[in-house]
């Protein structure tokens, strides 16, 4: 669904992102891990278009990604921090991104927007909101209308230990929906519950992306912060990290 | 089904960023401070047009700095709302397009309500219309110089104090260094070169072509003075109102040129 080819970014002298190249497909739960600074943001970025790489190309359903914006309209983006006009009332966020989609009522995923109990709050602000609060409004917004994919970065920093259920819960059944989920956390005990693979992003390389079942075993951790630690200790050759099931895409190519 | 109703409904994108900026205190507090000042110059003047002398300053000085100190910290304010309109399905170019057209909208609007009203009240005159036609040229300019400068840098500070830059340049320094050319080379013809110096600022030009309306040659500025000589007033109309557009477009055509190529 989203084919990353030999992306190459660099901001002034740092080199954010070398030589990445990926392939998912729906019903992939993706992790991406890193340190801080690592490029999972400029990634994300990237996909959606707002990073421009200086090589390489992204390509959403088999198309270019700088031919249409339209492909947007196939994910649900919920941002690290999400910043809103400050004047604006949350009701006409609502009505204005539902204006932009231009999706009608019967394709719209009400769940997290009524769950987060959003529609208490439609008379606010956004500037009177606290930064949890937002929090529920992006990720609200990010299914609102029921993309078949989601970039979620960093979508539980910040939400309270309920919210944070529901959001997880949430992105379970969407899971199941055969959705293809990219999410950047470094919560790592949220994300295990959740993700199908893991994309391990160090300094911009692209250290690997793995099954999760495959780390579980190759590491002999059930625990993914574990088993990323013994990683980051350099305790396996980076050789047996580069799993051939995902590298290879279906048509043979070798990324 | 959903294509229908994606070809039936257009985007009103603007509506929702003007109607931020009008909840915003700032635009309105910038609408009552010229219509005050313009409505006090107007009554306390006996004579209309010494009032239209006090309200030029006002357009030439207060007018580009407001529109490019409101529109540098208007682009730095709204980056995250940038940022959340370019993950949605639209284009770069009708993103930057509703950012400019929004501001620039109310700006004239604070114009036309704070010094074109009382303009039409007390001097519905040909003078008063130059002024209200070099005002809304002056706003349109600055806020595309505005946009210009915040695209370009990405830090906050660096951006609104190269608007601040431009505005001492344009609004201050320019004509000293006009004059100090003049001085220098007065041995040499030099009125075609000053024509040409004088289009390479708005706010110059600006000021020429409400002087020529006003009939106040006295006040005119050396520039301005040949400015008149060179093309009489018909052509000189013209010519100003053609480098007007183009101190409109090739800044905006410029900022939207970085804005598609820019990293967010």
């Amino acid at each position: 669904m989203i084919r990353v080819a030999s992306i190459n970014k660099k901001f002034r002298k740092a080199q954010a992102l070398e030589n990445i190249s990926a392939d998912f497909e729906c019903g992939q739960v993706i992790a991406l891990i890193g340190p801080n600074g690592s490029g999972k943001t400029t990634l994300i970025k990237t996909i959606l278009g707002m990073v421009k790489p200086d090589s390489g190309t992204v390509e959403v359903k088999g198309k270019l990604i700088d031919a249409d914006p339209l492909y947007r309209n196939d994910i649900g983006y919920m941002p690290q921090i999400g910043r809103y006009p400050d004047n604006m009332k949350v009701g006409q966020l609502f009505t204005m991104m539902k204006a932009i989609r231009q999706v009608d009522d019967s394709h719209i995923d009400n769940d997290l927007f009524l769950k987060f109990n959003i529609p208490s709050i439609l008379d606010k602000p956004m500037r009177t909101l606290s930064g949890g609060t937002r929090q529920k409004v992006s990720a609200a917004l990010a299914f609102l209308f029921d993309p078949p994919i989601l970039i979620l970065d960093e979508p539980t920093a910040g939400l309270d230990p309920l919210s944070c259920e529901t959001l997880k819960e949430k992105i379970l059944a969407e899971k199941k929906k055969k959705k293809l989920i990219l999410i950047t956390s470094h919560i790592l005990s949220d994300l295990e519950e959740l993700v199908t693979h893991v994309l391990y992003l160090q300094e911009g390389k692209m250290r690997f992306l793995k099954e999760l079942n495959t780390l579980q075993e190759e590491t002999g951790e059930i625990k993914l912060n574990k088993a990323i630690a013994r990683i980051m200790k350099g305790q396996l050759p980076d050789s047996e990290w580069i799993d051939r099931v995902l590298l290879v895409s279906k048509d043979g190519k070798i990324y | 089904m959903v294509k229908s109703i994606k070809s039936k409904k257009m985007l009103r994108l603007p509506r929702y960023i003007v109607y931020d900026i009008i909840r915003n205190k700032v635009i309105i507090a910038y609408t009552l401070f010229l219509f005050i000042s313009a409505f006090s110059m107007f009554r306390m003047e006996e004579n209309g047009s010494r009032a239209m002398l006090s309200l030029l300053n006002i357009v030439l000085i207060v007018l580009p700095l407001v529109s490019l100190m409101f529109t540098t910290i208007h682009y730095y304010n709204s980056y995250e709302f940038i940022e959340l309109m370019l993950s949605q399905p639209l284009s770069r170019t009708r993103i930057f397009l509703s950012e400019y057209s929004s501001v620039a909208l109310s700006l004239l609007g604070a114009f036309w309500i704070g010094i074109g009203i009382p303009v039409l009240i007390f001097s519905p005159d040909a003078s008063g219309l130059a002024l209200l036609f070099t005002g809304s040229a002056l706003t349109l300019a600055f806020t595309s110089i505005a946009f210009l400068a915040a695209v370009r840098s990405k830090d906050k500070a660096r951006g609104i104090g190269i608007a601040l830059l431009l505005w001492f340049y344009f609004a201050l320094i320019y004509d000293g260094i006009v004059l100090l050319i003049l001085f220098a080379f007065s041995d040499y013809p030099m009125e075609k070169f000053t024509l040409l110096l004088s289009s390479l600022n708005p706010i110059d030009l600006g000021r020429i072509f409400i002087m020529l309306q006003m009939d106040v040659s006295a006040l005119m500025g050396y520039t301005g003075a040949l400015y008149r000589d060179f093309f009489g007033s018909g052509a000189g109309l013209l010519f100003t109102g053609f480098i007007m557009l183009i101190w409109i477009f090739i800044p905006m055509l410029m900022a939207l040129r970085s804005f598609r190529k820019k990293d967010m």
